[in-house]
């Protein structure tokens, strides 16, 4: 443990260089570059306001703000992006960097560092564009705002978490992906982001109170939308229990590193 | 460790296949589990190296050379046994690098900086460098997708060995490339290695593992077959090449010190050789440029339809010389009989530089010893030239010169 932190010491700038090559290189050969990566999840949510608006939007309780649906839509979907793309990219971290992985010696660790230096930083661009966005539609900032950097660092860790367990296994049985890929959209439904949580039949309430991500995506809603507190408690018990996973997956990572070129 | 920068005891990889994956998980938290098949790639290999020292791998592919390369480097796990590295290693294996195609060639040789572990400002100062290396002009700045495999291998070279290691591994990537780069590698891996680097490298090239390395290491089906010079280890090499079914494989230690490789089926065997003089005696010291005449019987066992014969003169590190056979001349025996004595004399000036020189000899059915090879002869003759009446000079050939100088005085 002390060896990995000390390698990801020596290897710091690396890691952050990496993560700005990360924007560079992913929308190098499109026109408008770095906009896609917050134009799309806009267009997303465009696009459920469009259709859902009417029907779900006279649902949300206890507000009279007009874009209120808006609000609640993208503060849960700000929470979710950070937490698809993290999952996503850590699902084939080592599998996409085969390459590199046979041929030079770095600590791995370095892989899963860069992906969530650079999920985080598409994050706030994005988060940046929303809140610009709140505060068009006149949904002015209050104090519950604060929470954010909280609120970004449970959703970072739970995905770092998960990912790093699905992106060791994925190595050895590549089916993780194809399976993650339908349980990401499940999961996506199964979390009130488009819709609004007293739409759900009460025997959902199970399936929600298991869910990490509807605490996480409530909390994204109560302090934008209500500019209320977050659920704290139930944050905090998926910040612990995330950090055990993590080192969970640490461990697995550890275990399963000799093998892992072998395979690749 | 006695001073070795590099000590490999007992080493062997296997990759392992499990019925279920999840067998082998368990294995990472105790609960060894069968695999359902197990290839040992290496396995009991045991050999060292001295700071300095340049060892060269041989063998036919698949013989784990590649593999062993990747343990060395760390990029692979043994199985079992133990590598001990002193000193930093850099490696370039296969071609490459894992650049990545969208940035430039600036941006990724800085990249592949950061992954060797150097700091910014180390960077900083061998990026000039690794530009001016690597000549590839305005391209530095462009996308590496716009660059041919040559341009990729020379900035992969050039970041690789921008700071000088204490270990270099090489994997065939010399032989990517057009030749101008090449040479300009290998003066760059001599000037390592006078400063001290150890040298590790793979090639199919013979006269590369020659001309750069102290000893050379065969690998035949992941077992280490021989560590010793690298002219005995070629031409064990290329007695191994040439071993078929009911071939055998003979190694002589000659009263020289040297081995001597003899291999083939022995349906045809040389019985004597001889290097003769123009008055018609046995020479072992032959001037420079004087007329000689090679003669070699071969005794016949079992009849034979077709044979070609072919011999080789090597210099004192076992690079060719000069070497034909009666394929190439036209001059194919056929329907050999049982019994019989063959005997060639070749008559030829001995143009060669001063130094000694061998003989090898193959008796075979073509014009490779690929097929049929009735007997290879490593080290068959050896002879040494002598310069005793030419004007002093160097090399391995004598081109008589005619030198005319021409002063213009203004």
């Amino acid at each position: 443990m002390k060896l990995m932190l000390i390698a990801i010491w020596h290897y710091r700038h690396f890691i952050l260089t990496s993560i700005r090559n990360d924007l560079r290189t992913r929308f190098a050969r499109s026109q408008l570059g770095a906009i896609w990566g917050i134009l799309q999840p806009l267009a997303q949510s465009a696009i459920y306001a469009l259709v859902m608006g009417r029907v779900l939007g006279s649902r949300l309780p206890d507000t009279t703000n007009k874009y209120a649906y808006v609000i609640y839509l993208l503060a849960g979907l700000a929470a979710w992006t950070l937490f698809a793309e993290m999952i996503t990219r850590c699902l084939t971290i080592f599998v996409d960097n085969a390459s590199l992985l046979k041929k030079m010696v770095f600590p791995r660790i370095c892989l899963p560092l860069i992906v969530s230096g650079s999920s985080l930083q598409n994050n706030v661009f994005l988060l940046g564009t929303t809140l610009a966005i709140f505060i068009i539609v006149g949904n002015d900032p209050t104090w519950a705002w604060l929470w954010l950097p909280v609120l970004i660092i449970v959703t970072l860790a739970f995905g770092l978490a998960l990912g790093l367990v699905l992106g060791v296994l994925n190595v050895f049985v590549r089916d993780v992906a194809q399976v993650m890929n339908v349980v990401m959209q499940l999961w996506f439904w199964l979390t009130p982001i488009v819709y609004p949580v007293n739409t759900l039949p009460d025997h959902f309430a199970l399936v929600l109170r298991l869910n990490p991500m509807y605490a996480i995506a409530s909390s994204y809603q109560q302090v934008f939308l209500w500019g209320h507190m977050p659920h704290f408690k139930s944050l905090a018990v998926i910040f612990l229990a995330s950090l055990l996973v993590l080192a969970a997956g640490l461990s697995l990572f550890r275990r399963a590193s000799p093998d892992m070129v072998d395979v690749l | 460790m006695n001073g070795a920068v590099l000590q490999v005891e007992g080493l062997g990889k296997a990759f392992r296949e499990y019925r279920m994956e999840w067998q082998r998980m368990l294995g990472w938290f105790g609960g060894q589990q069968k695999p359902k098949s197990e290839s040992w790639v290496l396995r009991h290999i045991n050999f060292q190296m001295q700071a300095g020292e340049s060892v060269g791998i041989v063998g036919q592919n698949g013989a784990g050379k590649s593999t062993l390369l990747k343990l060395v480097t760390g990029t692979l796990r043994p199985t079992e046994g133990s590598i001990r590295v002193a000193g930093r290693i850099a490696a370039i294996l296969e071609l490459g690098m894992g650049f990545n195609p969208d940035l430039t060639g600036r941006q990724n040789a800085r990249y592949t900086a950061g992954l060797m572990g150097m700091s910014p400002d180390q960077i900083d100062a061998i990026i000039p460098a690794v530009e001016e290396f690597a000549e590839i002009g305005a391209y530095f700045d462009e996308p590496i997708r716009t660059y041919s495999s040559g341009m990729q291998m020379r900035v992969a070279f050039s970041v690789v060995t921008a700071v000088r290691p204490e270990i270099l591994i090489v994997d065939e990537a010399l032989s990517v490339g057009d030749a101008y780069f090449s040479h300009k590698s290998i003066a760059r891996i001599r000037k390592f290695r006078e400063e001290g680097t150890t040298l590790l490298f793979v090639s199919h090239d013979a006269g590369a593992i020659q001309s750069l390395c102290d000893r050379a290491i065969l690998l035949d089906h992941g077992r280490l077959l021989i560590d010793g010079a690298p002219s005995d280890v070629m031409d064990y090499y290329n007695a191994l090449i040439a071993e078929k079914e009911n071939a055998t494989v003979e190694v002589h230690e000659l009263e020289t010190g040297a081995t001597q490789t003899i291999s083939g089926t022995r349906e045809a065997v040389v019985e004597t050789i001889g290097l003769f003089n123009a008055k018609g005696e046995s020479v072992e010291y032959v001037n420079v440029g004087e007329q000689v005449e090679l003669r070699v019987r071969a005794a016949i066992h079992g009849g034979i339809p077709r044979l070609v014969f072919g011999y080789m003169i090597k210099d004192r590190l076992g690079q060719p010389v000069f070497g034909t056979n009666t394929y190439h001349t036209r001059q194919i025996l056929e329907d050999v009989r049982d019994g019989e004595v063959v005997e060639f004399r070749i008559v030829f000036p001995m143009n060669f530089g001063p130094g000694s020189y061998s003989v090898s000899t193959a008796l075979c059915s073509s014009d490779t010893h690929l097929v049929n090879n009735y007997e290879w002869r490593d080290l068959a003759l050896v002879f040494t030239i002598a310069n005793q009446n030419r004007a002093s000079f160097v090399g391995t050939a004598w081109v008589p010169p005619q030198i005319e100088i021409l002063q213009h005085r203004k």
